[in-house]
C-alpha cells in the first residue's frame, strides 16, 4: 500500500516532486515574507522607542500606531 | 464606499487575520493532499500523473485571478487616486508570481510523462510564460520608481498591458492547436471531469486561495507598517 501510494505505477517520482516544489515554494515565500514583516515592526517599535513622551504620545493618538504596538498579530 | 478601504479603518481587522486564515489554510490543505494523492482516483489515459493536476490547475486559476484583480484595482486607483488600491495590488503580487511559476513547473513536469518533453512552445504555455515577465516587470517597478505618481502610473500601464495576455491564455487552446488540452471544467457548460477529481481540485483550489490571502494580508501589513515607520521619521 505504501509503496504503491509512493511509487504509483512509475509516476511517483513526476508527482511528489510536482507537490514538493509547491509546497517548498508555499514554505519559502512564507518565510520571506514573515522575515520582512518582522523586520519593519521591529524598526517601528525601535523608532518609537527613540520618540520623547509628547511626541510618543502623539504618535500613539493614531489608532494605527497603536494596533502595530499592540495588536499586531504574531504570525 | 472608498473610504471604508482606509488603512486606518481596515489593520485593525488585517492586523487580526493571518493568524485565522493560516488555520483554515492547514485544515484546507490537509483534506486537499489526502484527497488529491491517496483517496483520488487514477486517471484511466494518464494514470497517477494525473495528481499533478490537483496542484498546477488551481496554480493556474490564481495567478489569473490575481492578476486580473491587480488590473482592476491598479485602474480604480488612478482614475479615482485612491492610494490604497495600490498598496493592495502591491501586497497580491508576490504570490501571483509565486503561483505563475508553480503553474509552469509544475506543468513542465506533468509535460513530461504526459506529451514526452519538459517544454514546448505552445501557445498556453508560452502566454503563461509572458504572464511571469509581466508579473516580474509589475514589481521591478515598484522597486525602481521612488515617486508615488510615477510607480501608479508606470504600474497601471504595465497591469493595462499585462491583462491583454489574459484572454489569450484563456482561450489559446480553443484557438490554435496546442498540446496543451483544453478546459475540462467550464462554469456555463457541464464540466467533462468526473466528481472523484472535481471534490479534490476544489479543496486545492481553497486551499491555495486562502495561502495567497495569508501571504497578501502579511505583505499589506507591512507595508502599512512601512509608510507608519516614515511617518514616525516625520515626527
Amino acid at each position: 500500500m505504501i509503496s504503491e501510494t509512493l511509487l504509483m505505477n512509475g509516476y511517483g517520482l513526476y508527482v511528489w516532486s510536482a507537490f514538493a516544489f509547491t509546497l517548498s515554494s508555499f514554505g519559502l515565500l512564507y518565510v520571506v515574507t514573515k522575515i520582512q514583516y518582522t523586520k519593519e515592526k521591529t524598526k517601528f517599535i525601535s523608532k518609537f522607542g527613540t520618540l520623547n513622551s509628547e511626541r510618543a504620545a502623539f504618535a500613539k493618538s493614531q489608532s494605527i500606531n497603536k494596533e502595530i504596538l499592540s495588536n499586531t498579530t504574531n504570525i | 464606499m472608498f473610504k471604508y478601504f482606509e488603512p486606518n479603518k481596515i489593520f485593525s481587522v488585517t492586523s487580526k487575520a493571518p493568524r485565522y486564515v493560516l488555520f483554515l489554510f492547514i485544515i484546507f490543505l490537509s483534506i486537499g493532499l489526502t484527497e488529491a494523492l491517496i483517496l483520488s482516483p487514477e486517471d484511466y489515459k494518464q494514470s497517477h500523473s494525473v495528481r499533478i493536476m490537483y496542484v498546477h490547475v488551481p496554480a493556474a486559476w490564481i495567478t489569473l485571478g490575481i492578476f486580473s484583480t491587480i488590473t482592476f484595482l491598479s485602474l480604480i486607483g488612478y482614475i479615482f487616486k485612491i492610494r490604497n488600491f495600490f498598496l493592495i495590488s502591491k501586497s497580491l503580487a508576490p504570490s501571483g508570481l509565486v503561483f505563475n511559476v508553480i503553474a509552469l513547473v509544475t506543468g513542465s513536469i506533468w509535460g513530461k510523462p504526459t506529451w514526452g518533453t519538459w517544454w514546448a512552445w505552445d501557445a498556453r504555455i508560452t502566454s503563461m510564460l509572458i504572464l511571469v515577465l509581466f508579473y516580474i516587470m509589475y514589481l521591478v517597478a515598484w522597486r525602481i520608481y521612488e515617486n508615488n505618481d510615477k510607480v501608479f502610473g508606470a504600474t497601471s500601464i504595465i497591469t493595462l498591458l499585462g491583462i491583454v495576455n489574459v484572454p489569450i491564455i484563456k482561450y489559446s487552446v480553443d484557438w490554435w492547436n496546442t498540446l496543451h488540452q483544453p478546459a475540462s471544467i467550464n462554469i456555463l457548460s457541464n464540466s467533462s471531469i468526473h466528481i472523484s477529481m472535481l471534490f479534490p481540485l476544489l479543496i486545492m483550489t481553497a486551499a491555495f486561495a486562502l495561502f495567497s490571502l495569508l501571504i497578501f494580508l502579511m505583505k499589506y501589513n507591512t507595508e502599512l507598517i512601512k509608510i507608519k515607520n516614515k511617518g514616525l521619521d516625520r515626527l
